[in-house]
């Protein structure tokens, strides 16, 4: 989840290197998994690629491994992860790896839109079957079975949850400034970011990259129009050109102008470390900042920094998921159903989530193992509307994201919300054919 | 067979690089260009041959003229940057300083780092926080009274290209130097002394006799530093990641493959950061043949 773009140079040759061989590579090997028939019992090895390489990720897939390999002594598991931060590295490897069609038995990715393009493209198979057998649409929150199908077919198993749509802010800062509560309303909020600014030295609202603009946004704009107009915008046939939208990105504006100077300079971490360090106010990012203050920076939940869903957004949980897929010609898709049915699992999800920082798509798990902030998001998530992330991956697909990501970028720029706007409908005209 | 004898061997010897060369440059200058004349637009949409479709799209589109318009400000930073750096420095240890082995190796050192490792520690130095959050050069420019200077480097969104070609001017100038250092040795003293005794001032004598000679080292970095510039792509990614703030052909190029997967006006951006590059080296190579066939 976290993004660290600094070896991306370097991976760029890599890639290229790897797709050139790949390429070459496709013929004589392609047809290699192909023709060994469907194993009975599943046995045999299964490959797993992911891009939990580090951290908290890595010791929960460890974690669900274990389990995995008690469940399934006769499957050797291979763990094919490759790093680098929101699979940037990871998805040009798989990408050669598909195209030279020797897929892994199971691959990670974002559940929702980002993989529309493998389904496009008739690189994996639907799971509904899957879904029957292990009665994982009992467990899973209709609403997000609804948000991760498409044409009426599932094609992942969310393994986990992250919430998106979340304002951190730091206690001592607001009440330098003479805040009590955290603002419920866009309107609260930019009043808020005037108070801070006028009474305090501290940064309104702290910021990095350019992507954390991004993902700035998508929480302006649920909480501008509500969750039901925000998962229209997604639908075929949405009109960006509204009055609605349009106030959406005044608002984004006007909040983006309390923002740190040095934003482009810095990435997540430090735009989070502004607020528990006691130099900004608020900041709005999804909840592995929660991982990040008390795992890395050892800070205390709500003394040091607190949280609050992001201004007019109280009772919509906007998700953003980790799933596995079961890929076209997998080599042993038995084992690779069987893993499905370990991520979908509640001993797996279980076994995973509390280390990896987030909570289990699963409504029946063992609240006991979720502390702080994750014991929160479970109540939370039970009882919520749910709003799928633009920016993680949920609502847009690949190009879609690109071009929003570009309108963002040239908006920092100019400043100007008319063009912005009308990027962003050029946007949806481009890529919302359905 | 005698005469087989004799270019045989010769040409056995270098068919693997020709080949390699072949398939692997030229090959898949091929394939780009036939990848950016199509419509390969998404990861299934057939792939038509569409002409200059791709290739004349791009213009007007206010993400790629912002790109053109950052690499023309970092290549002019960059190569006049690089270029005055190195020129100075070599005039200077042209003297016959002391120690001047030593010299050469310091501002040498610089093209050893990695435009990625350099561009981890520039993006620290030249972080444009104010001074309560500062740090790197605002931070050294507060602290030794000179708080003026302090400026936002690569964020200044007109001209913040210029700042992007700091790191590049100081990794390449030690470069540069040596390149005119050795065309200044290559000057035969007896050609200045002549000079001299003719009553040329020393200007005169740089002006009017050693810079003459010294327009074929001129020309070569020109064209090294011009075609780094224009393919630039790890320094900035190592600074600022894929922002639009810093955006150049190359990053876009990188973001329309890998992420929008949008094939064909990747390539096309391929093909124009090669025409740029060809426009540079043709003269050149022209040139060099020339030079050749008269030596």
């Amino acid at each position: 989840m976290q993004p660290k773009r600094r070896w991306a140079g370097a991976m760029a040759l890599l890639t290229a290197m790897a797709l050139a061989l790949a390429a070459c590579g496709g013929g004589d090997e392609g047809g290699q998994g192909q023709g060994q028939g469907q194993p009975q019992a599943a046995s045999g090895k299964v490959e797993v690629f992911s891009w939990w390489t580090g951290g908290g990720e890595a010791k929960g897939l460890e974690a669900m491994i274990a389990d995995f390999k008690q469940k399934y002594p006769n499957i050797e598991f291979v763990n094919a992860a490759v790093a680098g931060g929101s699979g940037t590295n990871a998805k040009a490897v798989l990408a050669s790896r598909l195209q030279a069609q020797q897929p892994p038995d199971s691959f990670q990715g974002h559940a929702g839109a980002e993989l529309l393009d493998y389904i496009k493209a008739g690189q994996l198979e639907p799971l509904n079957s899957l879904y029957d057998e292990q009665g994982l649409r009992n467990v899973f929150p209709p609403q997000l079975v609804d948000q991760i199908s498409f044409e009426g077919n599932i094609y992942s198993v969310p393994v986990n949850i992250h919430r998106s749509n979340l304002l951190w802010f730091s206690p001592t800062v607001l009440k330098e400034a003479g805040i009590d509560k955290p603002p419920a309303t866009i309107d609260e909020f930019i009043a808020d970011l005037k108070t801070v600014k006028d009474k305090t030295k501290k940064i309104p609202i702290s910021l990095g990259a350019q992507w954390t603009a991004d993902h700035l946004l998508e929480s302006v704009l649920l909480g501008t129009l509500g969750v039901d107009a925000y998962n229209a915008l997604w639908k075929p046939g949405a009109d960006w050109n509204a009055p609605q939208v349009t106030k959406a990105l005044e608002n984004f504006a006007t909040i983006h102008s309390y923002a740190n100077t040095e934003a482009a300079s810095t990435d997540w971490q430090v735009a989070a470390k502004n607020v528990v360090d006691g130099k900004a106010a608020f900041n709005i990012m999804g909840d592995w900042a929660a991982g990040y203050f008390s795992a890395d920076l050892k800070k205390t939940a709500k003394t040091d920094y607190d949280w609050a869903a992001s201004p007019g957004t109280d009772g919509v949980y906007m998700w953003l998921s980790d799933s596995f897929t079961l890929p076209k010609n997998a080599p042993n898709p038995a084992a690779a159903k069987a893993w499905l049915a370990e991520a979908g699992s509640k001993a797996g999800q279980d076994a995973f989530n509390p280390l990896k920082g987030s909570i289990p798509a699963r409504t029946d798990a063992d609240a006991s193992l979720y502390k702080d902030y994750l014991a929160w998001a479970l109540e939370q998530w039970k009882g919520s509307k749910l709003a799928g992330s633009m920016w993680h991956g949920v609502t847009v697909n690949n190009a879609w994201h690109t071009d929003i990501d570009t309108a963002v970028g040239l908006f920092l720029q100019d400043n100007n919300v008319g063009n912005f706007q009308k990027a962003l409908v050029d946007a949806a005209t481009k890529n919302n054919a359905g | 067979m005698r005469r087989a004898r004799t270019w045989l061997p010769g040409l056995l010897l270098v068919s693997p690089s020709i080949v390699a060369i072949g398939v692997f440059v030229y090959g898949l200058i091929g394939w780009n260009l036939k990848v950016a004349m199509s419509s390969w637009h998404t990861v299934i949409s057939p792939q038509r041959f569409v002409g200059l479709e791709n290739l004349s799209k791009l213009w007007g589109e206010a993400r790629w003229d912002l790109a053109v318009r950052h690499a023309v400000i970092f290549t002019v930073a960059f190569v006049g940057g690089a270029m005055l750096l190195g020129w100075v420095l070599a005039l200077l240890l042209d003297k016959k300083v002391r120690a001047e082995g030593g010299f050469q190796a310091i501002y040498l050192f610089p093209m050893a780092v990695s435009f990625i490792a350099a561009g981890i520690v520039w993006r620290w130095l030249m972080n444009p926080a104010p001074a309560e959050r500062a740090s790197g050069l605002n931070l050294l420019f507060d602290r030794i009274g000179l708080g003026f200077l302090a400026n936002d480097w690569w964020q200044n969104r007109s001209w913040g290209m210029a700042a992007m070609a700091i790191p590049a001017v100081w990794q390449m100038g030690g470069y540069v130097m040596a390149l005119f250092l050795a065309g200044l040795r290559g000057v035969s003293e007896d050609l200045r002394e002549a000079a001299r005794v003719d009553g040329c001032t020393e200007w005169q004598v740089y002006s009017k006799v050693v810079i003459p000679q010294l327009r074929p080292v001129t020309f070569a970095a020109l064209i090294i530093l011009g075609h780094i510039s224009l393919k630039v792509f790890d320094l900035i990614v190592a600074i600022s990641g894929k922002q639009i703030i810093t955006d150049v052909p190359a990053v876009y190029m990188w973001a329309m493959v890998f992420d929008a997967h949008d094939f064909a006006k990747g390539a096309a951006i391929a093909t124009y950061i090669l025409l740029a590059v060809a426009l540079l080296i043709i003269p050149y190579l022209v040139f060099v043949v020339r030079t050749e066939r008269q030596a």
